[in-house]
Parts: C-alpha cells; sequence; structure tokens
C-alpha cells in the first residue's frame, strides 16, 4: 500500500524535485561550486531512483493513462492539474531522468563560470520537461513547453560559444514564435468544449476546416521543435554555440518533444486534417532525411554535423507516424501501421542515446583542444585509444549498424513505409547510405590515419568520469538495440489505442 | 447628503485628509526628520486598503451602490482596483524613497502631490457620472504635470512636463467636448441615465457617435495608445524614475476603470461603434509600440514604448464588450501596473549616486554584479514578453481567449505575432544582463525595504502567475463572468 500511495504523487515529485532542489543549488551552491554540483547529482540522481517504478510499476496491457495526479488549478477557468503516462510518455519520461544525471556529470568539470546557476538550469530544465512529458491539461502542456526555453535560452547564452547571443535569441524566438500559434489552437479548442483536458479533446467532434487550422498551429509548433525542414535552422546554430550538456539536453530530449506533441496533440485531435495533410509531412520528412543528409555531408564542424544528422533522423520519426494515414488507406487496416509508429517511437528513444552520447564525445575532445573543426583533429585514436573505441561505436550506431539501437526503429519505419509506397521506403532507406558515409567519413578524418598537429599528439585519453558517462550510454544503446522488446512492450497498447482512434473520422 | 453616502467615500476622504495632513506636517518637521512623511504615506496607503476591504455596503446580493446624486459608485471591480492602486502605491513609494534621497529631492511636495493624484485615481475608478470622471481625471493629471516636473533643475523635466501639460490639456479638452455631445444628445450626466436614453432613442444619432469619437480619443490618450501616444516615450524618458513609477501603472487602472464606466456602463448600446474604434487603437499599438521598442537604446523610452504595446493589449480585452473581456483586461491591467513598478524599481536601483541609468548598456553584467537583482529583472522581462508561468502570460492568456471566443480570430493571430516580435526586445535585457560582462563593477547597494519590496515584486509576478486563480477569479466576478 506504500507502493500505491507514493505512486499517486509520483509525477508531480518528479517534476518538483528538481525544481525546487534547483533553489537550494542556487542558494547554497552561491560561491561553492563543489556543493552546486554534488548537490546537483544527488538531486538529479534521487529523481531518477525514483522515477524508476514508471518501469517496473508500469501496467503494459493498458493504453489507459497510468499514475494519474488530478486537482483544480485555476477553476474559473477550468484549467486542472492533470498529470499522467501513458505508453508514450513514460519512456520520454525514463529517458529525461537519464539524462538528468548525466548532463551533471558531464559539466562537471567543463563549466567554470557561475556554477550554481549552471546546475539549476539544467534541474529546472529536467522538472519542465518532465512536466511536459505528463500533463494531460492543454494549458498545463503550454505552460511547461514555453517555461522550459527559459532555461535553454539562459544555458545557451551564458555557457555558450562566440555566437550565443544571436543562436539563442534565433532559438527562444523561433519556437516562441511558433508555439503562439499553437496556444491559439489550444484556445480554440477550449472555447468549443468548455475544457483543457486533452483526452477530451481526442473524443471531441471537430469540422474539417476547424481541424485544419488546428492541424496547422499545431504543426507550426512541433516543426519547429523536432524540428522539420524548413525550420529546421535553429538547431545547427543553437547546437554548435551551446555548451555540451545544453547540445545533450536539446538532442536528447527537446526535440523529442516535437515528436510527442504530434502523437498527443495533431494525430489524435486532427485525425482527418492529419490523414488529408499527411502529404505535406511525409514530403518534408522525406526532404529532411535525403536533403539534410547531404547537407550533413558537408560540414566543416562537428557539432553542426551532428546537428544536421539529428535533423535527418527525426525526419524519421514524423514519416513513421504519419505514414499511418498512407497504410491505412493503402490497407484499410491499422496492423501495419503500428511498425511504423512503434518504430517512431523507438527512433525517439534510441536517438536520444545516440545523439546525446556524440554530443558528449565531441564535447571530451572540446574540452581539451577547444575546437569543433574537424580539420584541427586526426589520428585521435592513436592517443586516445579509448574514447576512439567509444566514438566509433557511437558513430556507427548513428549510422543504424544493426545491433545498435540505430537500427531498430529505422529499419521499422522503413519496412513499415514499404506498405504505404515504395519510393517513401527507397528514400527513407537511403538515409542507410548517407548516415554511414558522413558518420564513417567523419570518424575517419577525426579519430583514424597519422597524428596530424601537436595538440592531438598531446591529448590525454578520457578519465573515468568520462568513461563513466560514454560507457553508461554505450550500454543503453546496446540493450535497446539487442533487446527492444521490454520498450515494445510499454508502447504496445498506446499505439494500438492511437491507431483505432485516429482511423475514425471525427468531422460532425 | 447623508452619514451612510459619505461612508462609502471613507477611503477617498481618508486619501484625502492625509495629504492635507502631510503638507502640513511637513511645516514643522526639520529636514533630518522627513522620513516621518514617507511613514505617514505609507500608512495612508495601507489603511485606505484596509477600510476599503472592510466594505459593509455589499449586503443582500447588492451589487453596487451609489451617492452623491447617483455620481458616486462603489462596486467590487472599484474595490478591486483600488486595493490595487493601493498596493501597487505602496510600492511606488517605497522604491521612490530611495530615488529621491540619493538625488536630492526628497521633499514632501512629492508625497501630496502623490496622493492627490491617488485620489485622483480613485475618483475616477468609482466615477459614475460625467462629471465625476471629468474631476477625476482633471486630478489625475494637474497632479501629475507637477509631478512631471517635480525636479525643477532638470531642463529635460520641464520639457516634457510642458509637452505632457499641452497634449493633456488637448485631450481634456476633446473629452468635453465629446461629453457635452453626449450630455445634449441624452439630457444626462450620469452614467446609467445616459444608458437609459440611449437605449429608448436608438444608437443610430449622429450627435451621440461623434461624442462617443472624442471620448474614445480621451480614454485613448489617457492610456497612451497609438496615435495617442506621443507624450509617453518623452515623458518617461524626461520625469524622475519615481514619478514614472507612479504614471506608467497607477492611473492605467483608472483609465480601466473609466474605459469600462463609460463605454460599457454608459454606452453599451454604441459598441458596434466604439468596438472598431478600439480594434484599430489597439493593432496600431501592438504594432507600432513594439516595433519602436525595439530600435531603443535607453531603457525608459524601451519602456515607454513597452507599455503602449501593452496598453494594446488591454484594449482587445475590452473590445469583445463581454464580461469576460472586461475581467481579463482587468487582470491585464492589474498585472501590468505590478509588472511596470517592478521595472522602474530596477532602473532606480542601477541609478544609483546621483547618475541616472538611462541606457540599457547600464544593466550589462548585472547577473555578476547581484545575481538576485537580476533574476528578478529577469523574471519582470519574461513576465513582459508573455513566457509561462510569470503572471503577464496569464494576462495575455485571457485576454486572448477573449478575443478568440468573440471570433476575431485574425485579431488574436496579429497580437500573438506582435508579442513574439516584442519578445525580442526584452530577451536583450536579459541578454545584457546574463550574456555580458559587467562595465561598471561597483557592487549595488539598497535600503532594506526597498530591497524587501522588491522581493515582495518578483515574488507577485511569479506567484500571480503560478497560483493565478484567485486573482483571475476576482476579476470575473467582479463583472459576473
Amino acid at each position: 500500500m506504500m507502493n500505491g500511495t507514493m505512486n499517486g504523487f509520483l509525477l508531480s515529485i518528479l517534476i518538483w524535485l528538481p525544481l525546487l532542489g534547483s533553489v537550494a543549488v542556487m542558494v547554497a551552491g552561491a560561491h561553492r561550486p563543489t556543493m552546486a554540483k554534488g548537490l546537483a547529482l544527488l538531486i538529479s540522481s534521487a529523481a531518477f531512483l525514483l522515477g524508476l517504478p514508471l518501469f517496473f510499476s508500469f501496467d503494459t496491457s493498458t493504453a489507459a493513462m497510468q499514475f494519474v495526479e488530478l486537482r483544480p488549478w485555476i477553476e474559473t477557468f477550468n484549467i486542472q492539474y492533470y498529470l499522467g503516462v501513458d505508453g508514450f510518455s513514460a519512456p520520454l519520461i525514463l529517458l529525461t531522468l537519464f539524462f538528468g544525471v548525466l548532463v551533471v556529470i558531464a559539466g562537471w568539470r567543463s563549466i567554470q563560470k557561475n556554477v550554481n546557476q549552471y546546475m539549476a538550469a539544467f534541474l529546472v530544465m529536467e522538472g519542465l520537461m518532465i512536466g511536459v512529458f505528463c500533463a494531460l491539461d492543454g494549458l498545463l502542456f503550454y505552460v511547461f513547453f514555453e517555461a522550459m526555453l527559459i532555461p535553454m535560452f539562459l544555458v545557451i547564452g551564458i555557457w555558450g560559444g562566440p555566437r550565443r547571443v544571436y543562436a539563442t535569441i534565433k532559438f527562444f524566438l523561433y519556437t516562441f514564435l511558433g508555439s503562439v500559434f499553437m496556444l491559439i489552437g489550444l484556445i480554440y479548442l477550449y472555447i468549443q468544449s468548455g475544457t483543457w483536458d486533452i483526452l477530451a479533446w481526442h473524443e471531441m467532434p471537430l469540422s474539417f476546416n476547424a481541424q485544419k487550422w488546428l492541424f496547422l498551429g499545431f504543426l507550426a509548433a512541433f516543426a519547429v521543435k523536432i524540428p522539420m525542414f524548413p525550420v529546421h535552422t535553429w538547431l545547427p546554430d543553437a547546437h554548435v554555440e551551446a555548451p555540451t550538456g545544453g547540445s545533450v539536453i536539446l538532442a536528447a530530449i527537446m526535440l523529442k518533444i516535437g515528436g510527442y506533441g504530434f502523437i498527443r496533440f495533431s494525430l489524435p485531435i486532427t485525425p482527418d486534417a492529419s490523414a488529408a495533410l499527411d502529404w505535406l509531412v511525409i514530403g518534408l520528412s522525406l526532404i529532411a532525411v535525403v536533403y539534410i543528409g547531404f547537407v550533413a555531408l558537408a560540414q566543416q564542424d562537428m557539432k553542426k554535423l551532428i546537428a544536421y544528422s539529428s535533423i535527418s533522423h527525426m525526419g524519421f520519426v514524423t514519416l513513421g507516424l504519419f505514414i499511418a494515414f498512407a497504410i491505412y488507406r493503402n490497407t484499410g487496416g491499422v496492423s501495419g501501421a503500428a511498425l511504423g509508429v512503434e518504430g517512431a517511437m523507438v527512433q525517439m528513444i534510441s536517438h536520444g542515446f545516440i545523439s546525446g552520447a556524440l554530443f558528449l564525445t565531441v564535447g571530451v575532445l572540446y574540452d581539451r583542444v577547444h575546437s569543433r573543426m574537424i580539420k584541427d583533429y586526426g589520428g585521435v585514436a592513436n592517443t586516445m585509444p579509448w574514447f576512439a573505441l567509444f566514438a566509433v561505436f557511437f558513430l556507427m550506431a548513428n549510422s543504424g549498424l544493426p545491433g545498435t539501437s540505430g537500427f531498430v526503429g529505422e529499419f521499422m519505419v522503413i519496412l513499415s513505409s514499404f506498405q504505404a509506397n515504395f519510393w517513401f521506403a527507397f528514400l527513407a532507406a537511403l538515409t542507410l547510405i548517407l548516415g554511414a558515409a558522413y558518420s564513417l567519413w567523419l570518424a575517419k578524418r577525426v579519430i583514424f590515419g597519422a597524428v596530424t598537429n601537436r595538440e592531438v599528439q598531446n591529448l590525454q585519453d578520457i578519465n573515468s568520469r568520462e568513461a563513466l558517462v560514454l560507457g553508461t550510454l554505450a550500454v543503453a544503446i546496446l540493450v535497446v538495440g539487442l533487446w527492444p522488446q521490454p520498450l515494445v512492450d510499454m508502447l504496445q497498447a498506446s499505439v494500438d489505442h492511437l491507431l483505432q482512434h485516429i482511423v475514425q473520422s471525427k468531422v460532425i | 447628503m447623508n452619514g451612510a453616502q459619505m461612508l462609502l467615500a471613507a477611503p477617498e476622504f481618508w486619501v484625502l485628509v492625509m495629504a492635507c495632513v502631510i503638507m502640513i506636517v511637513d511645516l514643522f518637521l526639520r529636514e533630518e526628520r522627513r522620513g516621518i512623511i514617507h511613514m505617514l504615506a505609507m500608512l495612508t496607503v495601507i489603511f485606505a486598503a484596509i477600510i476599503t476591504l472592510r466594505a459593509d455596503y455589499l449586503v443582500d446580493g447588492v451589487q453596487s451602490v451609489t451617492a452623491f446624486k447617483n455620481s458616486f459608485i462603489r462596486d467590487p471591480m472599484g474595490d478591486v482596483l483600488k486595493v490595487f492602486s493601493f498596493v501597487i502605491m505602496g510600492l511606488v513609494f517605497t522604491y521612490s524613497k530611495f530615488y529621491l534621497r540619493s538625488f536630492k529631492l526628497f521633499r514632501a511636495d512629492f508625497y501630496t502631490l502623490s496622493l492627490f493624484a491617488l485620489l485622483g485615481v480613485m475618483l475616477l475608478i468609482s466615477a459614475n457620472s460625467m462629471l465625476m470622471i471629468y474631476l477625476g481625471l482633471e486630478l489625475i493629471s494637474l497632479s501629475v504635470y507637477a509631478l512631471v516636473a517635480f525636479d525643477r533643475d532638470s531642463g529635460r523635466g520641464s520639457e516634457s512636463a510642458m509637452k505632457y501639460f499641452v497634449l493633456g490639456s488637448m485631450a481634456s479638452g476633446m473629452l468635453l467636448y465629446g461629453m457635452s455631445m453626449i450630455y445634449g444628445a441624452t439630457g444626462s450626466l450620469v452614467l446609467p441615465d445616459i444608458a437609459e436614453a440611449i437605449h429608448a432613442q436608438g444608437s443610430d444619432d449622429i450627435l451621440l457617435v461623434f461624442g462617443l469619437v472624442f471620448v474614445v480619443v480621451g480614454i485613448a490618450f489617457k492610456f497612451g495608445v497609438v496615435p495617442f501616444h506621443m507624450w509617453i516615450p518623452d515623458v518617461y524618458e524626461g520625469a524622475p524614475p519615481a514619478t514614472v513609477l507612479f504614471i506608467s501603472s497607477v492611473p492605467k487602472l483608472a483609465a480601466f476603470a473609466m474605459a469600462y464606466r463609460f463605454l460599457s456602463s454608459g454606452l453599451g448600446d454604441l459598441h458596434i461603434h466604439w468596438q472598431a474604434m478600439l480594434a484599430s487603437l489597439a493593432v496600431l499599438s501592438i504594432v507600432l509600440g513594439n516595433l519602436a521598442a525595439i530600435m531603443q537604446t535607453n531603457i525608459k523610452r524601451m519602456l515607454a514604448y513597452s507599455t503602449i504595446s501593452h496598453m494594446g493589449f488591454v484594449m482587445l480585452g475590452l473590445l469583445p464588450g463581454t464580461s469576460f473581456g472586461f475581467g481579463a483586461s482587468m487582470y491585464y491591467v492589474i498585472v501590468y501596473g505590478v509588472m511596470s513598478v517592478a521595472s522602474f524599481g530596477m532602473v532606480i536601483l542601477l541609478s544609483a549616486r546621483g547618475v541616472e541609468a538611462e541606457h540599457l548598456n547600464d544593466f550589462k553584467g548585472l547577473n555578476q554584479r547581484n545575481p538576485f537583482y537580476a533574476a528578478i529583472m529577469g523574471l519582470v522581462m519574461f513576465s513582459m514578453a508573455g513566457v509561462p508561468p510569470m503572471v503577464g502570460f496569464f494576462a495575455k492568456l485571457m485576454v486572448l481567449k477573449a478575443v478568440v471566443e468573440a471570433g476575431m480570430m485574425w485579431l488574436a493571430i496579429t497580437a500573438v505575432v506582435f508579442a513574439v516580435i516584442g519578445a525580442f526586445y526584452y530577451l536583450r535585457v536579459i541578454k545584457y544582463m546574463y550574456f555580458d560582462e559587467p562595465e561598471n563593477e561597483t557592487t549595488i547597494t539598497a535600503p532594506v525595504d526597498f530591497g524587501a519590496a522588491l522581493t515582495l515584486n518578483g515574488i507577485m509576478i511569479l506567484g500571480l502567475g503560478v497560483f493565478s486563480s484567485s486573482l483571475i477569479a476576482i476579476c470575473m466576478t467582479s463583472f459576473g463572468a
């Protein structure tokens, strides 16, 4: 019973522990950096351990919301503090908790300025991102979704690189502009339904015209966030200028919020519009997969390369989600579509691990050489053999090597797109070649070959702290790659529920 | 006139008496004991709030009571606005004391004039007839003209006072002109009687519509919305920040009350006419305010244009003419008052040792000089930009809901797009504070009460957002929404 009562507050604890903890870090850690780091590590680890029941006590047989909390918040407006998780959000929350700990460890040495503020900003971000994934009230979601920009804005701006101001303001304004359109959509939904309950919106009939505008509003918000071609341009800038921890959170978690938004809002609330406009999203996804893949090939800057690779990989997520409609039209059933949606989710989790790992590897080099340019490296394997092992492994995973998590999601999506259209599958499969090309070429230029300069000659191999971070990620990538079953089990019921839902027309 | 009617106006009488008392006490005070004046003024607003809150006229479902031959009205909306005026006034006095002391302007006239202006605000909030509206308005204006020129050695102060006076008199003239037309068309000065007369005779009287245009001009001038905004940047820049603290906050609450009483209680049947006028004022203000603010390098002018755009949002809430819209607008104006005093409080904080903080550069590296005050300014800026969970977001949300509900989707979209454009200049302040290195390493010192007031103000900005429930409920119930 003890367990039962705690589950009633679990999500609130996961949100508020880091949020309130950040205040403690700010106050206690002022002028005492070690204290700030220790406290931040303690809080984020505690949050991670407390969050484990989300995996172990998760009921995989139901698509209903679990760990639900429901309290009135702004009563005159019918806004509720309504939290809950299903198969889509639980894995993403676990991913967030996992990275919450890793970024604290990763920033241990490299952050020297205002350490308490840095750690506090990451704790705030962690709490808010968990809030985004659990919120079942439209306005509560929006509050978390927007509030999250504040700590990231500060992280890039304070601890970022030389062009940080440009990058962070661009990041903020892009995302802000996208989401205000969603806000108007949410207000419209509230006026139509009298509630902010997202699950009630899923059931609500809407005219096609209303759905179309709502869909575009959601698209504006989530396409910027995920990001899709052509509104992706903020991402390379933000990634390049952000400190390592910021890039990791941005790539591993924040981009997933865009994908999650499509699953939680666009598909179930506006299914008819999604079906009618699926060509738009599929087209943009395929452009992202192929064109951005080529763009990645041309990059001189390692972080930029990984950023473009992220955009290309996130194209798989949107592709996997929206081919469901094409498959339904072709086959009249949803069984094939389930593979695509599951693939998209697996891809999100997997990309979280891989992109996080890649940014951390670049961070390791940057801490030593203070350059991100590919031409400044070469033959790193000679001086940093352990590092080279991890880096090559992560790059292989990024190109979708079987056995790593990168393979599972992409393979599922490609397989599923055959049922939609051969050419979708063909173009998507190109990424296996392109991904391998830019990833392995990067490995060749940076890791292998002869030592090119004195800086590389003097490199120290990774220390145990860095090995711990990279090793944990390598294990996670292998586990998801070799044994994705637990993850797929978590998803299964929710995916089926979603698909049943979206094939029914809501037009009145 | 009987005792019960006098009692309804007890807060007004209290403020009037105290303003006079302060004037007299000052004559007998030596210079170094002038702190007493400040305490008396604080006492005035605190007791005024208590007296207002202890209202017992709301019995048996009575929604409002009038006094003095219907020219004065006491209702929950007015009480809420007055209480918040007192709270904001308390903050204004606390912040200005620090400024006045460090600029050697600490004189009792400031308090007397401010209290008379506050009295004007209260009368305007409770005005139920055109005469009372005019009296309240003029009491505010005349006190404020003097307050703007309060630093008599400052050329800029005198110049902006002159400018304000000329434009303000013209606006008052227009308002009077409009009032006379409405009086001519309806034969009454009392707002509910006007409403009745219009209802009886129909709303397509050309004289009425003409009168309405001039009344709207008067209201727009008081709010400072485009194209009646010219005075705002100059006055904000030229007047002493202590005065700007007041001008930018409390009179806006009164302007809201005036707009509501005049347009809804008096000219409600002309809704279709004033809606279109307010819509164009709102769009112009939001567009021009935000665009012009981007180009400013002077923090006071930037905040002035930011005020203009915020007042555009207040107009947006008014124009649907629904009780929800009025509630939203009222919430917005209160929230704006709280944010605005905090921002000018910060300007005062940074203008230490006789040098005013004018430029955005003065905020450079504030996070390294004092992380706590930087965080408060950060809250204010994010709140003004409308980022949740700060209170400014909820204010925008309510206004947008009112507009969307009225079916004016394009207005809502224009407003949010320009709010995003506007976010840029608020972010720029954050950039100066957090991303840049300080140019000036002196430590920031402020008296204890100043720090406490600023902290309270910061907590209000965050707290009224996260716990926005009660204030929203209060605003909504004031209008029965």
